[in-house]
């Protein structure tokens, strides 16, 4: 057993304690906008935010998350897709076929509540998560345009 | 999770009442609702929507909203949207209430294949349906004309629509799709061919940059994935393949994975494979690690990359086994008479797929029906990989095709779908999500085919080229996963030579070769390896433009010519090679090659091909410091397709290609060692990044006319283009990938 805080509420999951977080968030948690990608913390897709800060959830066992640390998911970042990231990543059409970009916006909105005026170097050092697709030239004007919170000049 | 094996009665009640198929009366049309249990996600995307069918592909609600029917899958490549803009721009619908579901390949089947072709490769998703989906369109929306004239009682000459509602403007009086739906469902369909289409000039839905219809809920992690798919009584596998591909099993231990919580079963799974069906696919994965499986000897457990390129080594200068793939003239007599001859050997390694989203299936069997739920490029090889593993017949199966978390050609493969049914046939009417981890997924993986190429150029004595021969060697796809293909052409394997073909010839509209030289040979052996090749997002054309484009800089400096103006002459003598002109003049012309000088110590490469029906070019800008780092600061991507249904999805494609194709060219390489995959995940596969992704720019010159893919063709030149680049830097050419391997500075 395992007594988590996910996205505001308090659960115990039945769950042995060497599993990782991402598995537990997604099995027990029912939470499935987590993903796994290749579960040794190198692609991002299962990034979730632990007390404010990004973290690969898949590298984290549940023995080591105390009941007080705050986790959060891609369901609980906003309600109703409501954050400026999300509603940047909307407006450019970044996500292609989408498996990662849960990822990606939780990495993009823990860079934006640290730096909320982020330069290139800035994106390129945050931002080490994988895309398949390749989004990658919509995902750094994405996270301008929700620092900036103004409509894009031009669209792409 | 307090899933067990014993209550299978209940899951199958839970299924049937479920799983509810219909065939509807009005229209003779059908439903297939999914309840909740399934996930929402697929609830509202499978076949079912209750209104009308109008047509096989148009379902017209009461309340006007409508539903197209999409035959292609979804993988993130925007095919879905241009699909379903293409249905309304005929229907003449309100794009504000289009909604989308995906018939399902029983379905298809069922009814003669009415939806056509539902394998989405080859960037064939629009170009291989524009017309008979378009046709559909139309004929809807003639049979929705024909309803209201009835009902208004007029001439239906005399009835326009727009926007789903039907107007006489005689009698000032209109009537939505909607409210005569139902009786247009009971009219028989026109035949399709007969159908008017638009002009492409008049397109008000088709050819805009509309907002793509999957976007909402990949942004809020609802989006429901195969791997995310849930429903009541569902247990967990993990799988391990021999990584020594085609490799049987000699002996199993067990005994402690057997003992580990939550462990339910642990399953032959062919002749190579082991699962564990668990409550968790963590505790699945676990006990797995704890098998112990040993292998029965074979000569593969000795191949290593080494010996497969010397194998493949053999091939370059073989007259055994050799097809030809394009030939003009004597070129080896004109090479071996020119004032100046180049020769040059290449090779390109094998690379993975790495979709995002491992491979998985979820399926349930029992004696008289199998059903499957998958992630799939091709929900009918799914159904046909269904009913072969289930031993059933293929009208006793049904596959639900769930959102691909990536596909880049993977999901063609339907080892994951058969894997899934062999292991759930173990556990009759219980549902068994198979999902491979990471590691499996690589060694598993079907692999852009390793190969190598040797090519001789001949000069005159004013630089002109007067023979090109190119041989190339290399593993071959269909020998491995098509042989009837082979079988159909004389073992001749024409994928070889993607994008090489004979620009009179009969697969000069996939890829005809843009250069007219008065001698030439291209011509191809097979040097085969057990690990299986498959379609990796562009195929062959990947390596064939790498050679073929990096030889051409090395002539052109023979030559002493500019890159850009060698390739012109050799593509202005013949009017079947103008497009290809046109787009590299497009892509010259936007980095400035002629008329700006790029900033000091970077410098710039050209490349073109032809593929997938498009004619694509790529200009890059790059520099190389003192240690042999190289920065992309430039890269152009020109594609003419012919037709454009929504240019930002096209966008999207184009910069797309260039991180899958850029990433192969510096960073991806499959090794081989003790016949198995020496990468086993990405902390030894290194995939390109937000860092190392360079400024892109997209010149799109649609010159109409045709149909061309955009998924794929831009990848093959955006490399070739940034070596060419790097070989202006350096005067060194690179002949072998990833780049990461090379030493570009001493």
């Amino acid at each position: 057993m395992a007594k988590l805080n996910i996205n505001g509420k308090t659960v115990d999951l039945k769950v042995d304690g060497d599993t990782p977080l991402l598995w537990a968030i997604r099995e027990q948690g029912g939470l499935t906008g987590t993903k796994y990608g290749c579960g040794v913390a190198q692609c991002g897709a299962c990034s979730v935010h632990i007390n404010g800060e990004v973290q690969r959830s898949c590298s984290i066992q549940v023995k080591d998350v105390k009941a007080t640390d705050k986790i959060v998911t891609i369901e609980g970042l906003s309600p109703n897709g409501s954050h400026p990231v999300q509603k940047a990543w909307l407006e450019l059409e970044v996500a292609q076929c989408g498996y990662c970009q849960t990822g990606q916006i939780m990495a993009a909105a823990a860079l934006l509540k640290k730096k909320p005026k982020p330069t290139d170097s800035d994106i390129d050092e945050a931002m080490t998560n994988i895309c398949r697709c390749g989004t990658y030239q919509r995902i750094r004007a994405g996270i301008k345009l929700a620092a900036t919170g103004g409509t894009p000049a031009k669209k792409g | 999770m307090t899933n067990t094996m014993t209550d299978t009665s209940t899951k199958t009640k839970l299924s049937r009442r479920n799983l509810l198929i219909t065939g509807a009366a009005a229209g003779g049309g059908l439903a297939i609702g999914l309840q909740t249990g399934i996930g929402e996600a697929i609830a509202q995307r499978v076949l079912g929507t209750p209104g009308d069918e109008v047509a096989a592909w148009v379902v017209i609600k009461p309340d006007n909203s409508y539903v197209v029917r999409i035959a292609r899958s979804e993988m993130g490549q925007g095919t879905l949207t241009g699909l379903a803009q293409l249905v309304t721009e005929e229907l003449d619908a309100d794009w504000s209430k289009v909604q989308w579901e995906y018939p399902t390949p029983g379905q298809n089947l069922a009814r003669k294949r009415v939806w056509g072709d539902m394998s989405t490769g080859g960037s064939r998703g629009i170009r291989g349906s524009h017309d008979y989906v378009r046709q559909g369109g139309a004929a809807a929306r003639q049979m929705l004309l024909q309803a209201a004239a009835a009902e208004m009682k007029v001439p239906v000459e005399e009835l326009t629509t727009d926007k789903g509602v039907i107007t006489h403007a005689k009698s000032k009086k209109s009537i939505t799709y909607g409210k005569v739906a139902s009786a247009a469902a009971k009219l028989p369909v026109p035949d399709l061919k007969t159908m008017k289409l638009k002009d492409a000039k008049d397109w008000k839905i088709a050819g805009k940059p509309l907002k793509r219809l999957d976007t909402k809920d990949k942004l809020t992690g609802k989006q429901v994935y195969g791997i995310d798919l849930k429903m009541p009584g569902l247990l967990n596998a993990s799988i391990k393949d021999a990584p020594v591909h085609g490799a049987k099993i000699a002996s199993v231990d067990d005994a402690k994975a057997k003992t580990m919580p939550g462990v339910k079963g642990i399953y032959r799974v062919g002749d190579g494979a082991v699962a564990v069906v668990a409550d968790t696919w963590w505790q699945a994965n676990k006990a797995l690690g704890e098998i112990k499986i040993t292998y029965e000897d074979s000569p593969n457990f000795k191949v290593d990359t080494t010996s497969i390129a010397a194998f493949q080594k053999t091939g370059l200068d073989t007259t055994e086994n050799v097809f030809s793939a394009n030939k003009v003239g004597d070129a080896a007599g004109a090479i071996a008479g020119a004032a100046k001859k180049v020769e040059a050997s290449f090779s390109s390694p094998m690379a993975h797929h790495v979709t995002m989203e491992p491979m998985n299936c979820t399926a349930k069997w029992t004696a008289d029906k199998c059903e499957v739920w998958v992630p799939t490029q091709n929900g009918e090889a799914s159904l046909g990989a269904c009913a072969q593993a289930a031993g059933l017949p293929a009208e006793k199966c049904e596959v639900y095709k769930l959102h691909l978390g990536g596909g880049f050609g993977r999901r063609g493969a339907q080892d994951y779908v058969t894997k899934a049914v062999l292991l759930a046939k173990q556990m009759p009417g219980v549902p068994v999500k198979l999902l491979y981890s990471r590691e499996e997924d690589m060694r598993r993986g079907y692999f852009r085919p390793v190969g190598q190429a040797k090519l001789q150029a001949g000069l005159d004595d004013k630089g002109n080229l007067v023979g090109l021969t190119m041989r190339i060697a290399a593993q071959s796809i269909p020998a491995a996963l098509l042989p009837q293909v082979l079988a159909q052409n004389n073992g001749n394997d024409f994928i070889m030579y993607q994008g090489l073909n004979d620009i009179g010839g009969p697969r000069a509209a996939e890829g005809g070769f843009g250069y007219t030289i008065p001698n030439l040979n291209i011509d191809c052996v097979m040097r085969n390896t057990h690990m299986t090749p498959g379609f990796w997002r562009g195929v062959n054309n990947n390596q064939n433009t790498f050679w073929l484009e990096c030889f051409m800089d090395e002539v052109a400096k023979a030559a002493g010519k500019d890159p850009l103006v060698f390739r012109r002459e050799l593509m202005s003598k013949d009017p079947r090679t103008k497009k290809h002109l046109d787009v590299l003049n497009a892509v010259a012309a936007k980095i400035g090659w002629e008329t700006t000088k790029p900033a000091a110590g970077t410098f710039r490469g050209i490349a073109q091909q032809m593929g997938y029906g498009s004619y694509v070019a790529a200009a890059a800008e790059v520099s190389v410091n003192d240690r042999g780092k190289v920065k992309i600061h430039r890269l152009v991507m020109g594609t003419d397709s012919g037709h454009v249904v929504n240019p930002d999805q096209v966008e999207a494609q184009v910069v797309g290609s260039v991180a899958y194709g850029l990433s192969s060219t510096l960073l991806e390489e499959i090794t081989i060692k003790n016949g198995a995959v020496v990468e086993e995940n990405l902390d030894t596969y290194d995939i390109l990044r937000m860092a190392d992704f360079p400024k892109v720019e997209t010149v799109t010159v649609p010159s109409g006319g045709f149909w061309g893919g955009v998924g794929e063709p831009t990848i093959m030149v955006a490399g070739p283009a940034v070596i060419n680049a790097i070989f202006a830097a350096t005067g060194k050419p690179v002949r072998s990938l990833p780049l990461k391997n090379v030493k570009l500075r001493a």
